[in-house]
């Protein structure tokens, strides 16, 4: 009976004290997505941080792209959002965004480390605020298929190659090693401007505001209709879903049905991971046009989200995450390229990395010190992708018959005007 | 007990209309009874006894209008407001501008005359495919139920066999087949083997649309052929022997008996499959994301990439999309109810 007592008396201990030590620790919730590894690689740093935090506990909530482009903003726009987000579409959100420089032990840090990248997270005529830090920036570009071209027996053109000059020895090579996919570009605003910048076009008129349709923009776009036409590119990607739907050919790339693949920096792990000796597989330069060499720049950024009720809690939490040893160890493990300044230029090693997956990541940082300021601009204006949907949007239906070239381009101008004056409405 | 002087009212009642006691309910039951009975006699009391099947109603009512009015009118405010924002008091009033901008068409019968011709595309889409998939889901679903309904061998498998689709997810469904009509999916691989080219059946406009249609009929087919069926069973079986003795032409007894009986069935069929129709989305989302092009776009595709996909969020045009689409599936079954009622009486 005595013993009895005694274990019960013990249990009403331990349960109070684990009630009080729950009711200390702050529970921060973070929405992720995940290109790669990434989200495993979070994990264990978190994990960390919890360790060396005990009164705060980060629940990652592992969400698919679609979602975080989708989903979360009606979230936001309800006040219902997370402590914290993993974002790529950093002005659509921005306006959710916290200012967490009351919170930080050290503003100045993130301002030398991440300052042009911040500028991306910010709504127009703010110029100070830090929600977040870059967890990656990517850079758009070409991967090819070198074992392909082996086969085929066709030389890859050189570094400053034209688009068109690819295009050729991509068509080349496809008919030679009958492989489905010349060229594949991703139905996705980034990489279409990623030629359209190399074209001469602009974006934005002298006053700063949209101005989409140019000559160097018409010039790309005819482009991609032609090689539509004349077999470079495959109907199945830009042809086969509708309106702003991204479609990828990664699948496709890594099933060596694709010569040259214009996508991102982004697809270098799950490549290395998944490809690993089934062929060879370079990233190139960023074909040239006639106005420039230069790819399109992006990202996502984790940020602080204003409905938390934890700012100084979610404050340590990106303090630590955006450190440089940690950050270091992030972009190391995730194979990205670092958007940290100073990472940057001290170059960082990817010991897990394969030689070409290391020698890619050596391409798309180098192509940074190419981008044009257009493509900065672009990547920077908080209604990008109101243009990037109405161009993959309208240039679809182009390629798919539906509608002329021209008809696309007065399509395009009124969809942003229309959209852009549509979120101006208060 | 006041419950007890009408004898619709009662639960149990004899001829003469006295209420009918329990005797074998168990004591504890007939307190709780007794317990239950006296606020509703209460009540009965103070508002009379006409008014008493709404107090019942009444629980129904609430929850039905919190789920479903609530929304209906919360949709209706969004339509006649604008801008990005979530709640509608924060959203600036436009009147009727979100339908204004809508029908803003040169010519109603082209879509590229239209301000907002990818609603219209959506229209004429949903129109085409709700024709041929409609008319090709009750043929199909008739013909299979009268051959099921035959005395064959194996009925009852290939009952099961064609029901079993409509357990299955729309996703799934339109998963399988996109596996299966891809570039290098089943039936291309069949095709080579035919020494045959391969065919982008999803990039191509027309094979595209043919394929939405035939994997919702095939997904959807077996609940239209189980309603057919049960209608057909309910047909007495002395009709149609005596037809036989008459030696009447078996299309003249399909034509003049069967499908005259199973028109209350056939109504109910063809204005549910209208309806599904209309609203399809998911699984011709998911095998061919509305393209190529917008050749397979539905509006309520539209209207979830209004709301949802776009980076400026347009509730506001959604709504009023939605809307329209309400419009169109009430007249639908105002329709059905008019047939029915007309039938019956």
């Amino acid at each position: 009976m005595k013993g009895t007592k005694m274990l019960l008396g013990c249990a009403v201990l331990a349960a109070s004290l684990a009630v009080g030590y729950a009711q200390a620790q702050t529970t921060l919730r973070m929405t992720w997505y995940s290109d790669g590894n990434e989200g495993e690689v979070m994990s264990d740093l978190l994990r960390r941080f919890e360790e060396q935090n005990k009164d705060i506990k980060v629940v990652l909530d592992q969400v698919p792209f679609k979602a975080i482009n989708e989903n979360l903003p009606v979230q936001l726009a309800a006040g219902q959002g997370p402590d914290l987000a993993r974002v790529a579409d950093l002005g659509g959100v921005a306006r959710y965004m916290l200012d967490l420089r009351p919170h930080l032990k050290d503003a100045a840090y993130f301002e030398t480390s991440f300052g042009p990248f911040l500028e991306w997270m910010r709504l127009p005529g703010d110029t100070s605020s830090i929600p977040g830090y870059m967890t990656q920036l990517t850079l758009t570009g070409p991967f090819v298929n070198k074992t392909l071209f082996e086969q085929a027996n066709v030389a890859m053109p050189g570094p400053k190659a034209t688009w068109e000059e690819w295009a050729k020895a991509a068509k080349d090579v496809a008919a030679k090693v009958q492989a489905p996919f010349p060229v594949a570009i991703d139905r996705s605003g980034h990489r279409f401007f990623s030629l359209a910048i190399t074209q001469g076009a602009k974006v934005f008129n002298e006053k700063g505001e949209p101005a989409v349709v140019d000559e160097g923009f018409k010039k790309a776009a005819q482009l991609v209709f032609d090689w539509h036409k004349n077999g470079v590119m495959s109907k199945e990607l830009w042809g086969s879903v509708a309106g702003t739907a991204y479609r990828g050919a990664n699948d496709e790339f890594k099933n060596a049905q694709v010569v040259v693949y214009e996508s991102g920096s982004w697809q270098i792990g799950q490549f290395d991971k998944t490809i690993g000796a089934d062929f060879d597989w370079v990233a190139v330069p960023t074909p040239c046009g006639p106005a420039n060499c230069s790819g399109m720049p992006g990202g996502a950024a984790l940020v602080a989200i204003k409905t938390t009720q934890h700012p100084k809690e979610v404050a340590r939490l990106v303090e630590y995450l955006a450190s440089e040893k940690v950050a270091e160890e992030f972009y190391e493990r995730s194979l990205f390229v670092p958007g940290h300044l100073g990472l940057a230029k001290k170059g960082l090693e990817y010991k897990a990395a394969s030689p070409q997956a290391k020698a890619a990541l050596k391409v798309f940082s180098d192509g940074v010190a190419q981008l044009s300021p257009v493509a900065n601009k672009l990547q920077g204006y908080v209604n990008n992708r109101v243009i990037f949907n109405a161009v993959i949007s309208r240039l679809g239906q182009t390629i798919a018959g539906e509608a002329t070239l021209d008809e696309a381009y007065k399509r395009i101008t009124a969809d942003v005007e229309q959209q852009i004056a549509e979120r101006n409405k208060k | 007990m006041t419950l007890t002087s009408k004898p619709s009212l009662t639960p149990s009642s004899d001829p003469a209309g006295r209420r009918t006691q329990p005797h074998g309910a168990h004591p504890i039951l007939r307190q709780a009874a007794r317990i239950i009975d006296w606020p509703m006699s209460w009540l009965q009391r103070l508002i009379g006894e006409r008014r008493m099947p709404y107090v019942f109603l009444l629980p129904n009512l609430m929850f039905f209008g919190l789920f479903v009015f609530v929304p209906i009118g919360i949709n209706f405010i969004y339509s006649v407001t604008g801008g990005p924002a979530l709640f509608p008091s924060e959203r600036p009033y436009v009147g009727a501008g979100q339908y204004a901008y809508l029908f803003d068409c040169a010519s109603y019968v082209d879509p590229s005359s239209c301000r907002e011709d990818h609603f219209w595309r959506g229209v004429f889409n949903t129109l085409r495919f709700t024709f041929f998939q409609v008319i090709a889901m009750v043929g199909l679903s008739l013909l299979t139920a009268i051959v099921l309904n035959m005395k064959i061998r194996g009925r009852g498998f290939f009952r099961a066999v064609y029901f079993f689709p409509v357990l299955l997810s729309p996703v799934v469904v339109a998963l399988i087949w996109k596996w299966i009509l891809q570039r290098d999916g089943l039936l291309n691989a069949g095709i080579m083997a035919l020494d045959g080219d391969k065919i982008l059946f999803l990039s191509e406009p027309g094979w595209a649309m043919f394929w939405a249609i035939f994997v919702s009929v095939w997904a959807h087919m077996g609940f239209y052929t189980l309603i057919l069926l049960a209608g057909l069973q309910a047909i007495p079986s002395d009709i149609y022997e005596a037809a036989e003795m008459d030696a009447t032409p078996r299309w003249r007894v399909f034509w003049r008996l069967t499908l005259p009986l199973l028109w209350p069935n056939l109504i109910v069929v063809i204005v549910l499959a209208l309806i599904r129709a209309v609203q399809t989305f998911d699984e011709v989302f998911v095998l061919t994301g509305g393209g190529p092009g917008t050749s397979t776009l539905m509006v309520v595709q539209y209207i979830y990439e209004t709301a949802f996909s776009n980076q400026v969020q347009n509730f506001g045009l959604a709504a009023a999309a939605s809307v329209v689409l309400g419009i169109v599936l009430f007249a639908l079954t105002l329709t059905q109810l008019a047939f029915t009622q007309r039938k019956s009486s």
